[in-house]
């Protein structure tokens, strides 16, 4: 117990040193990997188990195991450095672009390890999308923007259809009213909320299964933030969504699902209402009542 | 604890203490701008100096003194046999015609030595003048015609006031009755400065009048051009792979430090490489601006593909992640969004390349390029020499109508370097995405 509390304190930086301290002091879960709560859910779309990530000598996340079902928000959080962005890193395999980065474990996505073999991760990124902590619309116009990812993949027979894409994908991402009138000017030139709504339809205009968001609305004001999340509401009931967060009221004003992650380990895993209500680990309790993080 | 956290000193003190070093700070902050100034002034005079010395001793060279003669295309001399076949009208002795001219212009000057004093005012070139003048149009034949013919050298030395009047005749290329006749000419407006078209048009010559820039502008231009096509394209590959594709280990380290290690070569390697290499081994011709490239190409590659990576590694990551992110493969990645947004920082490596190419002289010694070359070249593989070689040559001219030629052919130089940095710039902000 001693030595993993030695080791963890030491993978653990900077801010958290504090916490790591005191997170020794309190108890840890019985043994690794053991998380409290429920993970399973009913036909998940993602079957995680066992999902360890080393960066180099660094072991980022320990015996991850966690279903995340259809049609619903999971949220993920935890004190920074926690693990919560490695692991859904791992869902579409972005890990793979971090040299010295290794995932073990098996993620099944619909019953198939993504990191199969046969399992083409090109592939894999059009059924799983990805948006990004800070807005990253390509230097191109609003309308390349949408169209790209339909491009590549040759989703669009001829002009109409991808004109078809492109508008639809805007309308649901609630952008179109707003850069209808201007879908050649740059996407670079909309604002914060309106660029980080444009990489939201980039990513559906794919159409993909899961949309993995990785603190979405930390560049944000509070009104952008309030849009991305009616947003994420309305796009639940076709896409399963997980969200990283360091809000736990976005956290609850969103999701079904809360997933509790503290150095490296999945601490809790409940029923949102269930988690703020009624935490049922000690660590959860102090993360979600501000005693740390 | 409440020890420790007791200031040391009171607020008084401590703004005391700031304020009696604010005036040496401010001194330092004057001081650092006056050696600033200082470096800028001097750089700017040595420039300033440079071009004033460059243009005055150069811009003489795009002017020439030329002889307004009546000639008439006396029919006996020029076709005896009245054929009017090319053969014939190239043999003539069109020389005759000058020298009849001038015997009309100046009736009183009896004598073999005085006649050929005379005919020595006109450079020997103006008779093939003459000649392709007859060969273009043969109706000239029969008629007389005032031309401008251009003048000897000592003629234009002098109109340019590089010859003392002052001095014994014995001293000075020209004779004192060959004086007499020029103030002549002068007087009756038939010797002037003329636009110097020989300069801009032809090649090398042994005679100053008729050394021109063109052959050398023409190797330059082929052989610059040749190692754009070359470098660039091999540059950027080079660049993207080893930036996007290698994987990092032992020998990307390698060829990393050996890349940074040949930017640092000393450019007459290459030129022997480029000796033993491509004309020793493959037997490419010699002098040819088709090796010429080859060369400089080795020699600009380092460079591109150094300023390259850079502009690689300044690509955000974000795009990388967001393209990554939507599907998109390496290739795609790296094609649709990382090259776009690298390609003016690629630019500018290549234009700092081919600056250097532009300027380089060394390297092409080795190969050939440094041969006396009359003909303009036609092709890549012809015998060329280029800009800076050209005024390596003209300097070690001893003729005294060389010396401002050379500056001439360094202003000739320095256009060119500007044009074809103007174009480069232009085209970098062309894809330059202010977004």
């Amino acid at each position: 117990m001693d030595a993993v509390t030695v080791e963890r304190a030491g993978i653990n930086q900077k801010p958290s040193g504090r916490v790591a301290e005191e997170a020794g002091a309190v108890e840890l879960p019985a043994e690794t990997g053991r998380t409290v709560g429920t993970i399973t859910v009913e036909d998940p779309i993602f079957r995680c188990r066992d999902v360890d990530v080393y960066y180099g000598e660094k072991h980022a996340i320990r015996k991850v195991g966690i279903d995340i079902g259809k049609n619903s928000v999971l949220a993920m959080i935890g004190p920074s450095g926690c693990g919560k962005s490695t692991f859904l890193r791992c869902l579409n395999r972005m890990n793979d672009t971090i040299p010295n980065a290794r995932v073990v474990g098996s993620i099944m996505l619909d019953g198939r390890d993504i990191h199969d073999k046969k399992q083409d991760v090109v592939q894999l990124r059009a059924r799983v999308g990805m948006v990004f902590q800070k807005p990253n619309p390509f230097p191109k116009s609003i309308y390349e923007n949408v169209a790209y990812g339909p491009r590549i993949h040759g989703l669009a027979g001829d002009r109409v259809e991808l004109d078809e894409i492109v508008h639809n994908s805007l309308q649901r991402a609630g952008l179109w009213e707003e850069v209808k009138d201007r879908l050649q000017h740059p996407g670079t030139s909309l604002s914060g909320g309106q660029q980080q709504r444009l990489c939201i339809a980039r990513t559906i205009a794919v159409n993909p299964e899961v949309i993995l968001m990785d603190e979405p609305c930390s560049a944000l004001d509070p009104i952008a933030t309030a849009r991305i999340e009616d947003l994420m509401e309305e796009l639940r009931q076709s896409y399963a969504i997980v969200i990283v967060t360091h809000s736990m009221q976005q956290a609850a004003r969103v999701s079904q699902r809360t997933a509790y992650f503290h150095l490296g380990d999945l601490i809790e895993v409940g029923e949102t209402d269930r988690i703020f209500t009624n935490p049922r680990h000690r660590l959860t309790e102090d993360y979600i009542t501000g005693r740390f993080g | 604890m409440s020890n420790t956290n007791k200031p040391r000193r009171t607020a008084q003190e401590t703004q005391a203490i700031v304020s009696a070093s604010l005036r040496r700070r401010y001194w330092a902050e004057r001081r650092f701008r006056a050696y600033g100034l200082a470096a800028i002034v001097a750089a700017l005079t040595f420039l300033v100096y440079l071009f004033f010395v460059i243009f005055s001793n150069g811009m003489g060279a795009f002017r020439q003194s030329e002889l307004e003669l009546a000639i008439y295309y006396d029919p006996a001399v020029v076709d005896p046999a009245g054929t009017r076949h090319v053969d014939d009208l190239r043999s003539a002795d069109y020389q005759a015609l000058i020298r009849a001219s001038l015997k009309k212009k100046f009736p009183e000057v009896e004598g073999r030595a005085a006649t050929r004093e005379l005919s020595r005012l006109v450079s020997g070139s103006a008779a093939f003048e003459l000649q392709r003048e007859v060969v273009d149009d043969p109706k000239l034949i029969g008629t007389t015609r005032a031309e401008w013919l251009l003048a000897s050298d000592a003629v234009d030395l002098l109109q340019k006031g590089h010859i003392q009047r002052s001095l014994p005749e014995a001293e000075r290329p020209l004779s004192d009755n060959q004086l007499r006749w020029i103030d002549q000419l002068s007087r009756e407006g038939s010797l002037a400065l003329r636009f110097n078209h020989t300069f801009l048009s032809r090649g090398d010559s042994r005679e100053p009048e008729n050394a021109g820039i063109w052959g050398a502008v023409v190797g330059s231009f082929y052989t610059l051009l040749l190692t754009l096509l070359l470098s660039f394209p091999i540059g950027v590959a080079a660049a993207v792979y080893l930036e996007e594709f290698a994987r990092r280990n032992r020998w990307t380290d390698l060829i990393e430090v050996n890349i940074n290690n040949l930017a640092a070569v000393p450019s007459i390697v290459f030129g022997l490489l480029g000796l033993a290499v491509f004309i020793g081994f493959f037997g490419l011709p010699r002098s040819a601006p088709l090796v010429g490239a080859m060369v400089l190409t080795l020699l600009t590659l380092p460079t591109i593909i150094i300023a390259s990576r850079a502009a690689l590694k300044a690509v955000p990551p974000s795009i990388r992640e967001a393209a990554l992110g939507m599907g998109a493969s390496k290739i795609q990645m790296v094609t649709h969004h990382v090259i776009p947004l690298a390609l003016p920082g690629m630019l500018t490596g290549t234009i700092i390349g081919m600056a250097r190419a532009l300027g380089e002289s060394a390297p092409l010694l080795m190969i050939g390029m440094v041969a006396f070359i009359v003909d303009i070249p036609k092709g890549v593989t012809d015998a060329a020499t280029v800009l800076p070689v050209q005024v390596f040559l003209w300097s070690d001219s001893p003729e005294r109508g060389f010396v401002e030629k050379t500056s001439g052919a360094i202003i000739v130089l320095l256009v060119f370097l500007v044009v074809m940095n103007t174009t480069a710039v232009i085209l970098r902000k062309k894809f330059e995405r202010r977004w």
